[in-house]
């Protein structure tokens, strides 16, 4: 093999040149830095909360830095504040994420091929807004060699996760300096709201949250908050109910 | 409240551990097997099915108040998941929100 020999076309062949991993990335970062509008707050609030609720510095930055994921932080947190048992906790902030196997499926086609360590590296920093950032670019160019689509991926990470953590610590140090007259208990159930309310926008979501919110009011007496695990069970029911009816009724 | 230690470290490790698997599953072990499309179909609907219902009794009886219902509270969820439905962006549902609970006590002349 004579390396002098071979032109640029057919060493791209092969593998992409590094100039176009790096374009990939810088691509992935620029899609996903206006989510960093969305991340910081969110995080800067999960630390205070956690402080207010008795958790130490370390343990509030374990819980971002192992489960990076924040609508389940929140629901475990209040769960343990509702002094729910321990195996409630788990089931119900775990339902939260159950959504991530959906990603987890829609990523596969794409990045199945990437060695074990990335693909686990991968799922690691697999959240709402990495997901949302690559899947929309291996739609419009499902074409694309492997390591630009594991580069895309890497960049989209870059504005996300360390400000996860970053805001996280900043809301921890925080939080003992917000006065309690601030209201800032409600700034939780505003947080879920904002994150839901944008999906309401389908019969079946409007159905699914109408009986998440009726269930878990009615079911409030149950013991240990397995009320509202009911209630999310019905919710989903309903949700995939109310699809199947609407695709029944257009065909 | 101040959580039992052994409680809140088997909280953090085991929810850690099972949403990186969850995330794993097909990425990492399944491969490129499709899901059923009935188990797909209640996915998509986890997220709207477990969030409304935790905020629900929050937003009704708040416990800052001892579980009386306050008005500002109520109007700004209200606000809050309008300004969602309409603008789709979770940001400007949080700014409404946010400035529907601290100007409503304001405008009902209320003590804040």
């Amino acid at each position: 093999m004579a390396p002098s020999s071979r032109s640029p076309a057919e060493s791209s062949a092969a593998a992409p040149p590094p100039a176009a991993a790096r374009r990939a990335f810088r691509r992935g970062l620029i899609n996903a830095a206006p989510f960093s509008l969305v991340i910081i707050p969110f995080a800067l609030l999960f630390g205070v909360v956690a402080t207010e609720a008795g958790l130490t510095l370390f343990e509030t930055m374990s819980f971002s830095v192992l489960v990076i994921a924040g609508a389940s932080q929140f629901t475990a947190l209040q769960l343990m504040a509702d002094q729910a048992p321990v195996l409630i906790v788990l089931a119900t902030s775990l339902a939260v994420n159950l959504r991530m196997a959906m990603y987890s499926v829609a990523l596969t086609p794409h990045l199945g091929a990437a060695p074990l360590w990335q693909r686990a590296l991968i799922s690691y920093v697999l959240v709402d807004q990495t997901f949302a950032t690559a899947i929309a670019e291996y739609d419009r160019r499902p074409g694309a060699p492997l390591a630009e689509k594991v580069a895309y991926f890497a960049g989209a990470v870059a504005p996300i996760c360390p400000l996860w953590y970053g805001a996280t610590f900043a809301g921890a140090a925080l939080g003992t300096a917000i006065p309690a007259g601030f209201a800032l208990d409600f700034a939780v159930p505003i947080t879920f709201l904002a994150m839901i309310a944008p999906a309401l926008r389908t019969l079946p979501h409007l159905a699914a949250a109408f009986v998440s919110v009726v269930g878990a009011l009615a079911l409030v007496w149950v013991p240990y908050s397995g009320g509202l695990l009911v209630a999310a069970v019905a919710a989903m029911a309903t949700g995939a109910q109310v699809e199947l009816w609407l695709e029944r009724r257009r065909a | 409240m101040t959580p039992d230690r052994i409680e809140l470290w088997t909280v953090i490790l085991v929810l850690g551990a099972g949403t990186f698997l969850i995330r794993f599953s097909f990425l990492g072990l399944v491969g490129n097997r499709p899901l059923p499309e009935w188990l797909l179909r209640h996915l998509r609907y986890t997220a709207v099915g477990v969030m409304p219902g935790l905020v629900a009794p929050l937003v009704l009886w708040p416990p800052a108040t001892g579980g009386v219902p306050d008005a500002a509270r109520l109007v700004a969820a209200a606000i809050a998941v309008l300004a969602g439905v309409l603008t789709r962006s979770g940001l400007w549902a949080v700014i409404c929100g946010a400035a529907a609970l601290y100007l409503t006590p304001v405008l009902l002349g209320l003590p804040g």
